[in-house]
């Protein structure tokens, strides 16, 4: 629980591994970077793709890989899954995404209200900070937030149907998950990310 | 090489023949040229970052999706950059950078210093290949040879461009 006061983490019922799962049962052939951590865990426990790009590191930087696959395949959809505590870390990343304009670009902030995977530190969206508010603020006009596991069908239509960059808040309880540890050699995840894109011989 | 009215010329011409079609920017003075080369060719793209660090992100994401890109900016922005630099050396992707220095000859603003003293040596710690160019005339050849280390070799690579060559901003004093 955050020591700030207002959390409402407590509050935060989506349970994060069959909600993932639910929603990349219904991605189609949408590409998909999870950021460092629980995210990628996540992804990987749902089942196993060459079309989700897996990270290991380089916290804040999901957004920016995502908006640049985002804009080097502008037929296919990207979706950016990544948590809270990365989504601050490379939240000016948000205005590029705007300025940018990519019509195939969904970011989706899977908001635990702590730093789950270094020790479930409280982090900074349990009290004040808006998540959605900063993005509008930044110019990303469709924005959603998420607090019941049965809105995983909406929340799949907002990501993976709608136009123009999108921003959507889901938020999850504080859960201790078993690791789902997927290849972590980027040589190997990027090369058959790239083949499956048909940009690099198999 | 030829001589040609500006740097930025060579630079472009050597990113056309290479196909790098989106740069990645926090602006710079010295950038001017190149930047502006950039925002009016309908077949490139300009990409204003918050941070510099994002541009390795987006960088790395334009290779993985099959296409090549580069990021500009001063030799501070380097620095906001560290870690970020962990990005395409797991992924073995290219990263080319292009870096103005400051700092260095004649600076006049002790603030800049520090970052300019430290850019290559904070680079190389992070296993970036430097190309130093301290000629304008030679700075089309050595971005090319930068280039195509970076994204034949899928390896991470900077261009730093002496302010020798930009010229020291004197803020009207002598």
């Amino acid at each position: 629980m955050s020591t700030n006061g207002t959390s409402t983490s407590g509050s935060n019922k989506i349970q994060r591994r069959p909600f993932v799962a639910e929603l990349l049962k219904r991605r189609g052939n949408t590409l998909v970077v999870p950021g460092l951590g629980s995210p990628t865990w996540d992804t990987f426990a749902s089942g196993d793709s060459p079309e989700y790009l897996y990270s290991w590191g380089g916290m804040g930087l999901a957004v920016p890989t995502a908006l640049g696959i985002a804009l080097a395949q502008p037929s296919r959809r990207v979706l950016a899954l990544t948590g809270d505590g990365e989504m601050l870390m490379g939240i000016g990343s948000l205005a590029v995404v705007a300025d940018q304009n990519p019509q195939n670009l969904a970011i989706l902030v899977l908001d635990n209200e702590h730093f789950g995977e270094t020790g479930r530190q409280s982090g900074l969206t349990g009290n004040k900070v808006d998540l959605t508010a900063v993005a509008r603020g930044f110019g990303i006009e469709r924005t959603i937030v998420v607090t019941e596991q049965g809105k995983v069908g909406e929340l799949a239509e907002f990501l993976f149907q709608g136009q123009g960059p999108a921003l959507a808040v889901a938020k999850i309880a504080l859960s201790e998950d078993p690791w789902r540890l997927p290849e972590k050699d980027g040589g190997i995840i990027a090369h058959r990310f790239r083949v499956a894109l048909g940009v690099e011989r198999a | 090489m030829a001589f040609s009215e500006h740097w930025s010329s060579d630079v472009f011409r050597e990113m056309k023949a290479r196909n790098i079609r989106t740069v990645c920017t926090i602006p710079d003075g010295g950038l001017t040229q190149l930047l502006n080369m950039v925002k009016a060719d309908p077949a490139h793209r300009l990409v204003t970052l918050t941070t510099e660090e994002e541009g390795i992100g987006i960088a790395t994401g334009c290779w993985l999706g099959g296409e090549r890109a580069m990021i500009a900016m001063q030799s501070s922005g380097v620095g906001n950059c560290i870690n970020a630099l962990g990005l395409p050396a797991a992924f073995r992707a290219p990263c080319l950078m292009l870096v103005t220095m400051r700092g260095q000859w004649g600076e006049f603003n002790p603030w800049q210093v520090p970052m300019g003293q430290g850019t290559r040596p904070a680079l190389e710690a992070m296993g970036v290949r430097c190309f130093p160019v301290d000629k304008a005339a030679e700075v089309g050849e050595t971005f090319a040879a930068a280039a195509d280390l970076a994204f034949h070799g899928r390896l991470s690579a900077a261009v730093l461009i002496s302010q020798r060559v930009i010229g020291a901003k004197g803020f009207g004093q002598k």
